[in-house]
C-alpha cells in the first residue's frame, strides 16, 4: 500500500515537476547504475535534489531507490516521520549525538543504510552532510568513506548537479523554473585509505565541475 | 479542416520516410565505416517535432494556443538557464514566467490590443519596477536587459504564432485561416533552415559572417533563398490566401528573416560562450536552437497577414 502511494507521488509529483517544470540535461546517464547495491554520491544544494535523482529512474525500481536523510529535519514529530519513510522513501540517520535514540549508544547510526545495501538498494548520499549555499560546493564529510570502508565492493558513482540551488534554494517557498544539469562522473570504490578515498572523490567532482561551462551565479 | 492542411501534413510524413530511408539505408551504404548517430537522432527528433505540429494544429485552437505557450515556457526556461542571472532576481524570474499564460489568455480571448501591448509596456515596465524594489543596483541594467530580451524573443515573438489563429482576414476564405497560416510560416522556416544547411553543405565557400556563425556561407544563403521562394508557390495558395507574386516575396521575406533570427541567436549563443542552447531535442539541440529563425519570421509574416489581407 504504501508502496503504491510512493509510487503515485513520484508518477504525479516528483516527475513532473523535475521534468516537465524544471528539466534534466544529463550527460553520461549510461553510467547510472541500474541494479543495486550501489550508492549515487552528488552535491546538495536544495530538496529538489533529490526529486530530479529520484526522476531519473524508472518507477519499477522506485523502492530500491532510498535517498539518505537527516533525522533531526525529516523526522520532526510523527506525521512527518510516516511521510518521510513511507512516501519519501527515506533512510532517516542521526547526525547530531543528541538526537540518536536512547538506549542506542553503541549502535552505528548509519545502519540502515547497511541494512539498506545489503538488501540490494541504490542509496542516495550527500556528502557534504546538508544544503548549505546554493550553488557552492561544501568540503564533504568522511561518513561516505566509512560507508565505502565497510562496502568495498559496491560502486559510488559521483553525481553533479546544477542550477537546483536557483530554482529551489534553501529557506526559499518559490519554485523558479531552470533547466538543471546533471553530470554523471565514473563509478569510484574503496582503494583502502580514507584520505586517499576523500582525495579521489572529490577530485571526481572537481572534474565534473569543470565540464559545466556556465557563469557562476551571484 | 483546411484540406490544403491535411494533404500538406500527408506530404510531410511522405518527405521525412524519404529522408528517414536515405539517412538510415542510403548514408551507410554511400559512407561506410562513419558513425551517423547525430543525423540518425536529428531524423528521429523530426517525426516528434512533425507529429507533435500536426496535433497542435489539427485540432482546436485552445489546445493550439496552450501547445505554443508550453513552447514559450521551455524556450524561456532555456533562455533563462543560460544567461548568468542574479541570486536577488530569483522572485522577478518568477513574475516573467507569469507574463506566459496571461498573453496565452489574452490570445485566446482574441484582445489584439492587450496582446499587442502588453509584454512591451506593461511587463517590462513592471519587471523593472520589481527588480528595483530589491534593491540591488550592482548590475542592475544589464538584468534588465538580458531578461527583456528573453521574454521579447521567447515569448512575445513566438506568441505571434498563437495570434495568427486568431487572425479575421478581409479576404474570403473558405475555411478558418488559422491553421494554414500557423503550418505556412512554421513550415516554410524549418524547411529554409533545413535547405540554407543543405546547400550550404554541397556549395558552401565564401563566408557570410565567420565571426558570428562560420558555417554560415554565401551559397548556403542563396541556395536557401532559392529553394524557399519554389516552396512558398506551392505551399502559399494550398495553406495560406497568398497568391502569385506576393508568394515570391513572402518566400524571399521569411527566407531573410529566418536567416537573421538564426544568426541573432548564434550571437547570443556565442556571447554566452556555449554551442548548442540545450539538450532537449537529440540530434538538434535546444528548443531555442530550433526556433531561433522563428522568433523573426513568425511576427514578421503576421504582421504582413495583418498589414494587407
Amino acid at each position: 500500500m504504501t508502496r503504491l502511494l510512493r509510487a503515485l507521488f513520484v508518477l504525479l509529483i516528483v516527475k513532473p515537476i523535475s521534468l516537465i517544470v524544471l528539466g534534466i540535461n544529463i550527460r553520461n546517464r549510461e553510467r547510472l547504475p541500474l541494479k543495486g547495491p550501489a550508492i549515487l554520491v552528488a552535491n546538495h544544494n536544495s530538496h529538489l535534489d533529490t526529486f530530479v535523482l529520484v526522476s531519473l529512474f524508472p518507477l519499477s525500481r522506485l523502492h530500491h531507490i532510498r535517498p539518505v536523510a537527516a533525522a533531526d529535519y525529516f523526522c520532526r514529530g510523527p506525521v512527518m516521520t510516516w511521510i518521510s519513510k513511507n512516501i519519501f522513501g527515506v533512510i532517516p540517520i542521526a547526525r547530531k549525538k543528541e538526537t540518536r535514540l536512547e538506549g542506542s549508544e553503541a549502535e552505528d547510526p548509519m545502519q540502515p543504510v547497511y541494512d539498506a545495501l545489503q538488501r540490494g538498494s541504490i542509496v542516495i548520499f550527500y556528502p557534504e552532510g546538508t544544503r548549505g549555499e546554493p550553488e557552492r560546493l561544501a568540503k564533504f564529510k568522511s561518513g561516505i568513506a566509512y560507508l565505502s570502508k565497510k562496502f568495498p565492493e559496491v560502486p559510488i558513482v559521483p553525481c553533479f548537479l546544477h542550477g537546483l540551488g536557483k530554482a529551489l534554494p534553501k529557506g526559499e517557498a518559490i519554485l523558479v523554473p531552470f533547466f538543471c544539469d546533471i553530470f554523471v562522473g565514473e563509478p569510484i570504490r574503496w582503494n583502502g585509505e580514507k584520505e586517499r578515498f576523500m582525495n579521489s572523490l572529490e577530485s571526481s567532482f572537481n572534474e565534473l565541475t569543470s565540464q559545466l561551462k556556465l557563469p557562476a551565479w551571484d | 479542416m483546411n484540406p490544403g492542411v491535411l494533404a500538406t501534413i500527408a506530404a510531410i510524413y511522405g518527405a521525412l520516410l524519404l529522408a528517414t530511408a536515405i539517412v538510415y539505408v542510403l548514408v551507410p551504404r554511400l559512407s561506410p565505416g562513419k558513425d551517423h548517430k547525430e543525423l540518425k537522432q536529428r531524423t528521429n527528433s523530426w517525426w516528434v517535432i512533425v507529429t507533435l505540429l500536426a496535433i497542435a494544429v489539427c485540432f482546436n485552437i485552445g489546445l493550439s494556443i496552450i501547445f505554443i505557450a508550453f513552447l514559450c515556457f521551455l524556450a524561456l526556461k532555456e533562455f533563462l538557464s543560460l544567461i548568468p542571472t542574479r541570486r536577488a532576481d530569483r522572485r522577478v524570474l518568477f513574475w516573467a514566467y507569469l507574463s506566459i499564460p496571461l498573453q496565452f489568455y489574452w490570445i485566446y480571448t482574441g484582445w489584439y490590443g492587450m496582446f499587442i501591448v502588453f509584454i512591451p509596456v506593461y511587463v517590462f515596465l513592471f519587471l523593472t519596477f520589481r527588480m528595483v524594489l530589491i534593491g540591488e543596483t550592482a548590475g542592475f541594467f544589464t538584468a534588465v536587459g538580458m531578461l527583456q530580451w528573453g521574454l521579447m524573443l521567447n515569448v512575445f515573438c513566438i506568441s505571434h504564432l498563437a495570434f495568427l489563429l486568431q487572425l479575421h482576414l478581409t479576404v474570403p476564405t473558405a475555411y478558418p485561416p488559422g491553421p494554414g497560416l500557423v503550418l505556412y510560416i512554421v513550415l516554410l522556416t524549418e524547411l529554409n533552415d533545413v535547405a540554407q544547411f543543405c546547400w550550404g553543405k554541397l556549395l558552401g565557400k565564401r563566408k557570410i559572417i565567420p565571426k558570428v556563425s562560420p558555417n554560415k556561407t554565401w551559397e548556403g544563403f542563396l541556395g536557401g533563398v532559392a529553394t524557399t521562394i519554389l516552396l512558398s508557390y506551392v505551399l502559399g495558395p494550398l495553406l495560406t490566401p497568398l497568391r502569385g507574386r506576393v508568394c515570391f516575396e513572402m518566400g524571399l521575406i521569411v527566407a531573410v528573416c529566418g536567416f537573421i533570427g538564426d544568426v541573432v541567436v548564434s550571437a547570443v549563443k556565442r556571447d554566452l560562450g556555449v554551442k548548442d542552447s540545450g539538450s532537449l531535442i537529440p540530434g538538434h539541440g535546444g528548443i531555442l536552437d530550433r526556433i531561433d529563425s522563428l522568433t523573426f519570421t513568425a511576427p514578421i509574416f503576421f504582421h504582413f497577414m495583418r498589414y494587407f489581407y
